[in-house]
């Protein structure tokens, strides 16, 4: 199905089903320990084996030789294999640096070994028995100290004059901000089990992206992508660190083909923060311009970040071309080369760090100019494309979920002076800021199935990484079908079923579901063309199929053997002559120690604008997580860069800060009732990743009001506060 | 705890490490020592009682209770989030009382009355904590949530015995399940996704019902 006209009605406009806040259907499962995780697969007749992995010690440089020989004879140990014995291996096109090192090294803990053995125990003794004898080279790690000289990274996006009109400015703001280096840390370490058959490859494995895991594993071990199948209906969260192939599956297809046996592998904590990959630091520089009104004339953000060579810059400029009106603007990004593991996707990836700065940025504005930061931001609202006026938003209300997030949260008791708020102990600040991510679409597929029983069973190989994709597509396929959600059996991740959208970009739910849409679509025809109904008019309500006076129980259909149908949604180019994005309100009270300068939230609020929800609960699950993250960046999330030697120092959970129970208060979402019609059949958005963008800026406001100062380095530890605490000495 | 009768020759073994000493060392039909430079990989045989279940293991003395619960009885709703008690993933109840399971040894808890997730309830057959994490969408992806319904369920059970926490706030009064001792008691449980409040809610509950 291609769509590419604007949706009229539909039969999930019903929303018998969608839209409810149905309990997830994976639910029982998760809570009692039984969803099948990528390293628990257990099949009692294989002659299992464990891998371990082995990392280099060093930045980069090469490996001079390995010495195995002690590894190779310790107890249990059935082989290791090193890039030596694996042979000529590809790179995936999605990574960067390879996945088996050696003798080339590029980061540190980049894999060059995998010991495999008949335990666990045995594999990770004998994977410390490995002695590597390395010659370092220099490598760049300090992304401040590369910035000078930095050109843009392809060209800069220009609008109008920015550089004579912010000149004119009546009121200006030339400002640097910083982001550092963050960590995924789902809680799912990564995890793979591959088996071969012959020339057949399976794993099992916890991946966001199946459809473009198989063709980098195929790519990397030089096989035909028709031999490998990728398995993992369960993922323990990934934000972007499962997108693309890692180590895990490479080293345990290696291991597999080595010994002839099955292999798994988990990637310790302390290793996959260096081995995998992490969302890049930014400098950002960002310039405004407005007249004495608040109405801004020209706006500049430009992104420092680095990478290994042939990886991309952390986009944190982009949402800037949209954000707000302006005639004059200017965006670019400028990327250093570094030597520091692999910089790609997290949650947000480029809105989230941008965002994190430009709505300090704005925040700041607001204050030069004596306004509200809200007003400022209405005051600047566009509902076209600044740099392409005849380009529209199909659906932007983001000026409703500030009014209406200012009003629920109380905002008009806040006080525009810093720092004159308290509460015995603690200094009270309230913040706001602004959150924008674009709307994607990725074309999806999926297989339905009407069986004799009346139970639809849908077969996609997209992912659900927590998100509810299990539970929003059963909801799609029971509206769809005229069933209650018991009736609709869904199996996700295994690349044997149609490729779909994946989970990324918060691109899934609307994606996914538009393709079971489609399906669902030609599942209907099928079934009123075998039950002799036109299927134009035919109604499917309460398990059966209805047309004028005529009805028949949809079971009748599959009366003489299932119906199985497929089809994939392909997205026109509505996205081009629209801008589609998803917008929200943040809001944040915090309260700081006035001795000891220790932020705590205590408030928060989220106001969305992002087309349909398709099921509540799950969405505003998704969306309190997002905020939670927030905090994380906000106030404690950084991995420290050893400038010298190259690597991430605090690469586990214990130096890796995320929020925990203590640090969240109690968190309150607000979707906007609205239909994005040119979204999708399901005139939905995303939300995951909206939840997050701009979370951190109302967390910094908010320390700012409660204290007066302003902070423009995250994250915003105590330390940077507590010498300028009103009243320190 | 009880120590397992054969304890003290594996501790020896693992102390003296080195294959000469090893090799005279008098071997009991119940350790299988192979001595090596990795410092011995010596078996024991150890029985574990899991969801009122014993169980007759041999396991390498170096195997943590997690993996023997995952890699050995293949009870996997224990999760692996981090292997160094950084997560809390791995929660079990041993004796009524929380546990990161990757920090103790399967030799250490013979005798113990262990309970995993699976020990709790099935999905036809939920327990309050687990019905009350579907009711509150207490979880997103699910990995950290057995881990954080083990722990849930004995700190409710920790604040009924009067036992005070750091944000206690009155030690001559009963202690309740409010949210900042919920929130203060659960901190060994992290959930990335970020299901905190919703966590709370479902316990805050499940409290309420216990009364």
């Amino acid at each position: 199905m291609k769509f590419d006209k604007p949706e009229t009605t539909n039969p999930i406009d019903q929303l018998k089903v969608v839209g409810q806040a149905v309990d997830r259907v994976d639910g029982p499962l998760k809570v009692t320990g039984t969803a099948t995780y990528a390293y628990e697969w257990h099949d009692p007749d294989s002659r299992l084996a464990y891998g371990y992995p082995v990392g280099s010690t060093i930045a980069k440089g090469r490996i001079v030789s390995m010495d195995l020989s002690r590894a190779r004879a310790a107890p249990g140990v059935v082989t290791v294999v090193t890039a030596e014995e694996a042979g000529e291996l590809g790179k995936g096109s999605r990574n960067v640096a390879t996945l088996l090192g050696g003798p080339d090294i590029e980061h540190y803990h980049q894999a060059i070994a995998i010991v495999v053995a008949e335990s666990f125990e045995q594999a990770r003794a004998a994977a410390s028995l490995i002695q590597v004898t390395y010659q370092a080279a220099d490598g760049k790690f300090d992304l401040a100290a590369e910035r000078e000289g930095l050109g843009p990274t392809g060209s800069d996006d220009k609008v109008g004059e920015f550089e004579t009109a912010f000149a004119n400015a009546a009121v200006r703001l030339d400002e640097t901000y910083t982001t550092p280096d963050q960590s995924h840390a789902m809680m799912e370490p990564h995890a793979s089990l591959a088996s071969w058959d012959g020339d057949k490859l399976t794993i099992w494995t916890s991946n966001q992206m199946i459809a473009w895991s198989v063709e980098d594993i195929a790519k990397t071990l030089k096989i035909p992508p028709a031999d490998v199948r990728v398995v993992s209906p369960y993922i323990g969260g990934g934000f972007g660190s499962k997108l693309f192939v890692r180590s895990d599956m490479i080293l345990a297809a290696l291991g597999a083909r080595a010994t002839g046996r099955p292999v798994k592998i988990a990637l310790p904590r302390p290793f996959l923060m260096n081995n995998t990959t992490h969302r890049p630091a930014t400098i950002q520089r960002i310039r405004i311009g407005a007249e004495r009104g608040g109405k801004i004339t020209a706006i500049a953000h430009e992104g420092w970040s680095g990478n290994l060579p042939d990886g991309e810059p952390e986009n944190a400029v982009d949402q800037t071309k949209l954000l707000y009106a302006g005639a004059h603007r200017l965006t670019g990004t400028r990327l250093a080369t570094l030597d520091l593991p692999e910089g790609n996707a997290m949650r947000a990836p480029g809105e989230a760090p941008g965002l994190m700065a430009l709505e300090i940025a704005m925040d700041e504005m607001a204050e030069r100019l004596g306004l509200d930061p809200i007003d400022f931001r209405v005051i600047n609202d566009t509902q076209v494309d600044p740099g392409n006026p005849n380009r529209p938003f199909s659906h932007r209300q983001l000026v409703e979920c500030l009014r209406i997030g200012a009003e629920r949260f109380g905002w008009s008791a806040r006080n525009a002076r810093p720092a004159t708020v308290r509460e015995g102990r603690w200094l009270k600040g309230i913040g706001v800021a602004a959150g924008f991510r674009n709307n994607l679409t990725m074309k999806s597929g999926a297989r339905v199935r009407l069986d004799g029983r009346g139970v639809v069973t849908v077969e996609t190989d997209m992912t659900d990484i927590g998100t509810g994709s299990y539970t929003i597509i059963a909801q799609t396929a029971a509206e769809m079908m005229g069933l209650p959600i018991e009736r609709v059996e869904v199996r996700l991740g295994d690349s044997t079923f149609p490729a779909a959208a994946g989970s990324g970009g918060q691109w899934g739910a609307n994606s996914a579901t538009a393709g079971v849409y489609a399906a669902c679509v030609k599942l209907r025809e099928t079934v009123a063309q075998r039950l002799g109904f036109n299927s134009k008019d035919c109604v499917f309500a309460d398990g059966e199929v209805r047309s004028g006076d005529r009805r028949a129980p949809l079971t009748q259909a599959a009366s003489n053997g299932e119906v199985v149908v497929e089809d994939t949604i392909e997205f026109g180019d509505l996205r081009k002559t629209h801008q589609q994005s998803t917008f929200a309100a943040h809001f944040v009270e915090v309260g700081v120690d006035a001795a000891t300068a220790e932020t705590r939230v205590r408030r928060m609020l989220s106001v969305c604008s992002a087309g349909r929800i398709l099921n509540p609960k799950t969405a505003r699950s998704q969306v309190i997580g997002a905020m939670t993250m927030g905090v994380g960046g906000a106030l404690m999330e950084e991995l420290a860069v050893d400038t010298r030697r190259g690597f991430f120092v605090n690469h586990d959970l214990a130096g890796y800060e995320v929020p925990v129970h203590a640090d969240i208060p109690h968190q309150e979402v607000i979707f906007l009732d609205e239909v994005d019609v040119m979204s999708s059949p399901m005139k939905a958005k995303g939300v995951g990743e909206l939840g997050l963008c701009g979370v951190g800026a109302a967390v910094a406001n908010a320390v700012y009001n409660a204290t007066g100062i302003r902070v423009r380095n995250y994250p915003i530890t105590l330390d940077k506060l507590i010498t300028q605490l009103p009243g320190a000495a | 705890m009880s120590v397992p009768h054969d304890f003290e020759l594996n501790r020896r073994d693992l102390m003296v490490g080195g294959s000469t000493l090893a090799a005279m060392t008098a071997v009991p039909a119940a350790v299988k020592a192979q001595p090596n430079s990795t410092g011995g990989a010596a078996l024991s045989n150890i029985s574990l009682t899991v969801n009122g279940q014993a169980h007759a293991l041999e396991l390498d003395t170096r195997t943590t209770l997690l993996d023997a619960l995952r890699e050995h009885l293949h009870l996997t709703g224990s999760k692996k989030g981090c292997d160094h008690g950084q997560c809390g993933a791995c929660t079990v109840l041993i004796d009524g009382r929380r546990v990161n399971s990757c920090l103790t040894l399967a030799i250490m808890n013979e005798g113990m009355e262990i309970t995993t997730i699976e020990g709790l309830g099935a999905p036809d057959q939920l327990h309050p904590m687990q019905a009350a994490f579907i009711k509150h969408d207490g979880y997103q992806c699910g990995y950290c949530t057995p881990g954080q319904i083990c722990s849930g369920v004995a700190v409710l059970g920790e604040i009924k015995a009067g036992i005070p926490s750091h944000v206690t706030p009155d030690l001559m009064q009963p202690v309740t399940a409010s949210d900042e001792e919920i929130r203060e008691r659960m901190s060994g449980n992290i959930c990335r996704c970020g299901a905190y409040s919703n966590i709370v809610e479902a316990m805050t509950e499940v409290a309420g019902r216990q009364g």
